[in-house]
């Protein structure tokens, strides 16, 4: 929790009643097993959602089936209007309206940071490359570090690198962000410098959905904290609510683990 | 602070040891060789053997080759010439054959006069390679890497230039019409640009180059095909077989991972079957057996038949060890290309193939190695190999009867000489492409 130090700015973060993802009675197997059991969710624009829960419990595979990097078996998805089906042309428009921060940056070692972040408005929005890296540039700035541009992702470290795959998704000027466990595979003095950026793009007013272990983060910017537990969405509540008056004997268990030590 | 120091500390030495060497024995070459070469009985013992084992291949070696004659008509008069100047019992390397024979090595029976169109053809090459192998090159000089193919052809073959014209414009209307469609539907504009090109080629192009022939000829001599032979032969096949395997190979490897069941069966099935068999059966089917299958009276030149064979094994091989590259990029590459919305031809262009051709290149370049020497092999379909085909001729005039290692050692050192530049070349690529900084 000492990992946010500053109080983040919430005068942006309003909730609009606009629905950005709806999913509906979602099930999901991996072969036999089933890993997604009846998911319900709603989550309106600019909603900042933390999904918390024990390992295994599908809480990367529920944000990974939300840009259809999982297949989902049964119920519905739909983003910003469009149900992700097997169509194609679907999953595509969802994919660039949705950005997403890997646990592991998986940025492309052999473009500089630069081209790591023009290459999908080049291709997919096809905008100019002038433009691109004109934007690539300001959000570069924006997670401080305009003068690392020209370096591969090999010269960066863990930190610099997940800073550099979020501003890679922000540069497609995504309405969603999905992380997928931001800041578990970095050495604890660069968890804050992920996190910071993180909040800034909070109080910008993103709609973000965080898998993550940082229960301070959810504490400082979450406005629902979602708990899973074995495949399914145990409680859902405001950090507040939450961390203070966990409603289901599992959560208070998990709360217990996580902040007891 | 360091002007005080000068002045007050006046102790401070100012002139200076001259240096000294290290001991004699701890450096240069005494050091190396007690360490590499006699650092126990048992490694001294193994140097003495090297070294016995050395002087008896020298002993035998080096006379044979600072004996060798380079002027003689026959191999009688070598002898006869190494006999009177070394002595009746000497050895020595009758060269002589190379300098008189050598054309034929390089060339095998393509008309004498005629040489300067191989010649040009192999300059041309090196032009036409330059802007894909060196980034420094111009970009605009790829057109004519484009062109090559069909100016090589006519240049090596003859003919009419309307042949060579013809086949290009099958390849030009199929990327027209791949250009068109790529937009809304690239899969089918694929499929829509080779019915194209392969309808042009096989009913429209003959008339339509017959037409242009009979309005201007634009012809040069031109060569048969059982004219090629040496270099000419081994250098034709291997580089049109290196330039269209490598495309074929990807396709390949791409297909074998392909979640489409008929395009993934499709690959493995061919890939399976093209490594289980040897690359002599292929090349019998090309020279026999395509006979009967083709329509009677078309005349299908063996030389284009071998190189499709040869490109097809070689393409199952490549295929294999790309595949090998693909693997071993991790998962989170295509999940991050995916979650950018690149579409699948875009994520294997730009992020998946840069990343496993590079792995691949080690294997890929021994492949294209290991071909260009089994071009050899086309001697087992009658066409004129520089190893064993020319050497055999060459040797079946009675000056020459009973020669045996110099053309061999000739011929050697020209394959070595290509081979190991294109081991040097892959070598440069591998460390021009290394961006992980580890």
């Amino acid at each position: 929790m000492e990992t946010i130090e500053r109080a983040p700015d919430m005068s942006h973060m309003q909730v609009s009643d606009e629905i950005a993802i709806q999913i509906r009675d979602m099930n999901k197997w991996y072969g036999t097993f089933h890993v997604l059991r009846d998911i319900n969710m709603t989550v309106n624009r600019g909603e900042r959602i933390v999904v918390c829960g024990p390992s295994g419990s599908g809480k990367s595979t529920l944000i990974r089936c939300i840009n259809r990097l999982e297949e989902h078996q049964a119920g519905q998805i739909i983003v910003d209007g469009t149900e992700l089906t097997s169509d194609l042309k679907n999953i595509d428009k969802v994919r660039s309206e949705v950005g997403m921060v890997f646990q592991h940056f998986n940025l492309f070692p052999h473009l500089t940071i630069l081209e790591n972040c023009t290459l999908a408005p080049i291709w997919v929005r096809k905008v100019p490359k002038a433009e691109a890296d004109a934007t690539a540039m300001h959000f570069l700035e924006k997670v401080k570090i305009p003068d690392q541009a020209h370096k591969y992702p090999g010269q960066l470290s863990g930190g610099q690198q997940q800073r550099v795959a979020i501003a890679r998704s922000l540069c497609m000027k995504p309405r969603i962000m999905l992380f997928d466990e931001p800041t578990s595979a970095l050495d604890p003095e660069m968890i804050k410098e992920v996190l910071d950026t993180m909040i800034s793009l909070a109080e910008e007013g993103m709609t973000m959905i965080c898998v993550t272990h940082e229960m301070g983060f959810a504490q400082a910017v979450a406005n629902r904290v979602v708990f899973m537990d074995q495949g399914q969405i145990v409680e859902q509540n405001t950090p507040r609510e939450f961390f203070n008056n966990p409603q289901s004997e599992r959560s208070r268990t998990f709360l217990s683990q996580i902040l007891g030590h | 602070m360091s002007d005080t120091d000068a002045q007050s500390v006046f102790f401070m030495r100012d002139t200076m040891l001259p240096q000294v060497p290290p001991p004699a024995g701890q450096s240069g070459p005494v050091r190396w060789l007690r360490e590499n070469l006699f650092s126990g009985w048992f490694n001294t013992i193994l140097t003495i053997c090297g070294l016995i084992a050395l002087y008896f291949l020298l002993r035998g070696l080096l006379p044979w080759f600072a004996h060798s004659v380079w002027t003689a008509d026959t191999l009688s008069e070598c002898r006869q010439i190494i006999a009177a100047k070394w002595g009746p019992d000497a050895t020595g390397a009758c060269f002589a054959v190379v300098r008189e024979r050598w054309t034929q090595w390089l060339f095998g029976f393509y008309p004498r006069h005629l040489y300067w169109r191989p010649v040009l053809t192999l300059v041309l090459m090196f032009v036409a390679m330059a802007p894909v192998l060196f980034p420094g090159v111009p970009r605009k000089l790829m057109i004519f890497s484009a062109i090559y193919p069909f100016l090589g052809f006519w240049l090596l073959w003859g003919g009419s230039a309307w042949v060579p014209l013809g086949g290009m414009a099958g390849f030009v209307l199929g990327y027209i019409a791949w250009r068109v469609l790529r937009e809304n539907r690239p899969l089918v504009g694929i499929l829509v640009a080779v019915v194209i090109a392969l309808l042009w080629w096989l009913l429209l192009a003959g008339p339509v180059i017959d037409l242009f022939r009979s309005i201007a000829p634009l012809a040069i001599e031109s060569v048969r095909s059982d004219r090629f032979g040496g270099f000419v032969l081994s250098l034709t096949i291997g580089v049109a077989a290196i330039a269209i395997s490598l495309p074929l190979g990807i396709a390949l490897a791409l297909g074998r991972q392909s979640d489409m069941f008929l395009i993934k069966t499709l690959s493995v099935g061919f890939i399976e079957f093209i490594r289980g068999v040897p690359l002599i059966t292929l090349l019998f089917t090309a020279s026999l057996l395509l006979n009967y299958f083709l329509p009677p009276g078309t005349n299908f030149d063996i030389i284009l038949r071998v190189i499709i064979m040869v490109s097809l094994f070689a393409a199952a091989y490549i295929a294999e060890v790309i595949r090998g590259g693909l693997a071993a990029l991790p998962r989170g590459q295509y999940e991050a290309a995916d979650s950018l919305g690149l579409d699948y031809f875009q994520a294997q262009r730009l992020i998946v193939l840069p990343q496993a051709l590079k792995i691949s290149i080690p294997g890929i370049v021994s492949v294209f190695i290991g071909l260009f020497k089994d071009t050899t092999l086309v001697i087992f379909v009658g066409l004129l190999d520089p190893l064993k085909g020319i050497t055999d001729a060459v040797r079946a005039s009675i000056d020459w009867k009973g020669i045996y290692w110099e053309p061999y050692i000739f011929v050697g050192s020209i394959f070595f000489l290509f081979c190991f530049g294109m081991s040097r070349y892959s070598m440069y690529l591998e460390r021009r492409l290394k961006r992980d900084h580890r």
